[in-house]
């Protein structure tokens, strides 16, 4: 039973007017399970995450969700079970940023979730700024004021349903390196204790550290799948990214990657020294 | 840590905090200045009525058999003055929730029913409505007769309010300026539509037609109040079920959402919502500006812009504020009277520019 995905997609193809922005993905993902989806712009990396998220829906192919077809969950109950971060939120009116937390924990009463809260907002190092007004700060530290909302909402669902999953959409756009690396730290946390999680990075070598498994997506369709060591390769990047890049391998034999210009500058250096 | 450090930290902390009050204050303070914006609403007008004789003349005591005015103060208050300071309390806080929900769902604090055509269009269906009933259909809409114009009004703005959303809405997002120029088309339609009922109506019609397009509580009574009553208390359990939704609503759609909320749901009471309190206020008194962004905007720069504590607070401030203001229509020019809609457009029009001046970047003009 452990190993039963909790998410799965069959088949799943989203084409609007002539334009087909998915085609034909297959997915699935089990508990504790860290995926990270890579690809370069345009490859339908955010389509397939609002796929899963129930945003969108296919032209033609399945998601299941914990065993259920997808669009059969209420808005609701499909909030407790899984929660998604998306790429840009902007808020016009004047909410604090604890405000924005707490929205996190949907029709629950406040009491029974201010200590959830709390503790978001202290994970994800807002706490000074908790009584401040969401659009006065940073775009770094909405994202976060965001993220901590979004783990409110992921903790209020697991404690009634269970580990669900949690989908980020670039989470790390608008974050410095230190925030970045927290932010992976958290999410591994909750992959600990059960979370599926799903995300959209742009940093190969931060979707290195963070996943178990990398997706490389290319015009709408999976262009490789496994492990980072698998997927990090300078053939994969070549026929995706379209560029050159040196492959190197960190003491763990972890993949990292670095573009051919910046590999020359670092090879001199390296003579001169 | 350094003492600069420690002394950097200290800054961070306090610099741009918010405090919100209590919601009991909040909402006690609100009663408060109502019930004496209510208090001096009964004893000032036309015919005053000192608060010495109050008691008296509500009949909480016994008459003072030295005061000869004492029939004369019942008269006035029971069936003038207090059915006017009951349709003024309760139109006011409907046009003040009906701006906060609007605003909401609009994600637009520039929003309001009057000034983006949909008391307009309430009140083009109600003077259709005039026109008709008093026309050789009048017989097949008799039974309807009380509730004729409240249900014209209520229809007029639904429409308005739905072809608005269309308009200015696509997949999730709104377009502010799209929103306020939208308005602006359908508020001239509407308008033209009240012209050509204007000029093909006759003389009694016409009476009751410019009635619309001034806006005045001085039709006020008690039956009216009686047909109004319901649409407050549909619109304040409506409240109840929205406040929690519209947060989100804020996010953005996909978040809403995402967090759980039947969004299309919501749209769908919030537009019934802001169509039924809108209407009922335009069936009664007509149309009535700025009441709908003053209250919330002012109400947000104190409490915050939470609707579980905002929509009650609109009603709560929109009441006293309408109460005051017609106070003040009846009073300073008497014995004529002023059209409130100017007062409220005089106080609310700046306050319009200075909320327009301050959003500059987000309507992107």
């Amino acid at each position: 039973m452990a190993d039963a995905p909790v998410l799965t997609a069959s088949g799943i193809s989203l084409t609007i007017g002539q334009a087909t922005l998915l085609n034909h993905v297959d997915l699935a993902i089990t508990s504790g399970e860290m995926v990270a989806i890579v690809g370069p712009n345009g490859a339908g990396k955010s389509t397939l995450l609002r796929l899963l998220s129930a945003d969108l829906r296919a032209s033609r192919g399945a998601i299941t969700l914990k065993g259920r077809d997808l669009h059969a969950w209420s808005p609701a109950e499909l909030a407790m079970r899984r929660a998604m971060l998306s790429q840009h939120v902007s808020v016009s009116f004047p909410f604090t940023v604890e405000e924005v937390v707490q929205m996190g924990r949907g029709n629950l009463p406040l009491a029974s979730a201010q200590s959830l809260v709390d503790a978001a907002i202290d994970e994800v190092g807002l706490g000074d700024f908790r009584h401040r007004e969401l659009p006065t700060l940073s775009g770094g530290e909405q994202q976060r004021a965001h993220f901590a909302r979004i783990l409110v909402q992921l903790a209020c669902g697991e404690a009634a349903h269970g580990p669900g999953i949690l989908l980020l959409d670039e989470p790390t756009s608008s974050l410095d390196l230190r925030h970045q690396i927290e932010l992976v730290e958290i999410s591994r946390q909750r992959a600990r204790n059960g979370t599926a999680v799903i995300a959209v990075l742009h940093d190969l070598n931060l979707a290195v550290r963070f996943a178990d498994r990398i997706i490389v997506m290319r015009n709408g369709a999976v262009a490789a799948e496994g492990t980072p060591a698998e997927t990090i390769t300078s053939d994969v990047i070549r026929r995706v990214f379209d560029i050159d890049v040196v492959v190197a391998r960190t003491d763990d034999g972890a993949p990292y990657l670095l573009p051919q210009m910046m590999q020359q500058i670092a090879a001199s250096t390296s003579v001169v020294g | 840590m350094s003492a600069a450090d420690a002394k950097l930290t200290a800054f961070v902390r306090t610099t741009g905090r918010v405090r919100r009050p209590a919601t009991v204050i909040v909402l006690c303070g609100l009663l408060a200045a109502l019930l004496l914006t209510v208090l001096l609403a009964a004893t000032v007008g036309a015919a005053g009525i000192p608060l010495t004789r109050l008691p008296a003349a509500l009949g909480l005591t016994a008459a003072d058999p030295a005061n000869p005015f004492a029939a004369r103060d019942q008269l006035i208050l029971w069936s003038i003055r207090i059915p006017r300071i009951a349709i003024a309390a309760m139109i006011g806080g409907m046009l003040g929730a009906a701006g906060a929900i609007m605003q909401g769902l609009f994600r637009n604090p520039l929003a309001d029913p009057a000034l983006v055509g949909v008391s307009s269009g309430g009140a083009f269906a109600a003077a259709g409505a005039i026109v008709i009933s008093d026309s050789r259909f009048a017989h097949y809409v008799t039974f309807l007769q009380p509730f004729l114009l409240p249900l014209a009004a209520f229809i007029g703005s639904l429409l308005t309010t739905i072809i608005l959303y269309r308009i200015s809405s696509r997949s999730g997002r709104t377009s502010i300026a799209l929103f306020l120029l939208a308005g602006i088309a359908i508020a001239a339609i509407a308008n033209a539509g009240i012209g050509l009922l204007v000029f093909i109506a006759d003389d009694r019609q016409l009476r009751d037609i410019t009635f619309w397009l001034l806006g005045s509580l001085s039709g006020a009574t008690w039956s009216k109040a009686a047909t109004i009553a319901p649409m407050l208390a549909l619109g304040l359990i409506g409240m109840f079920f929205t406040s929690r939704g519209l947060d989100v609503l804020i996010l953005g759609e996909s978040e809403a959402f995402h967090s759980g909320v039947d969004v299309e749901r919501l749209k769908r009471i919030c537009i019934v919502l802001i169509s039924i309190m809108t209407g009922a206020a335009v069936s009664v008194c007509g149309v009535i500006g700025f009441v709908g962004i003053v209250v919330p905007h002012l109400l947000r720069l104190m409490i915050g812009p939470g609707h579980r504590l905002l929509l009650p607070a609109s009603v709560g401030l929109g009441a006293s504020l309408l109460v005051g203001a017609d106070t003040l229509a009846r009073t300073i020019v008497a014995p004529a009277e002023m059209p409130i809609g100017i007062l409220t457009a005089a106080v609310g029009a700046p306050i319009f520019l200075l909320i327009l001046l301050r959003q500059r970047g987000l309507v992107g003009l």
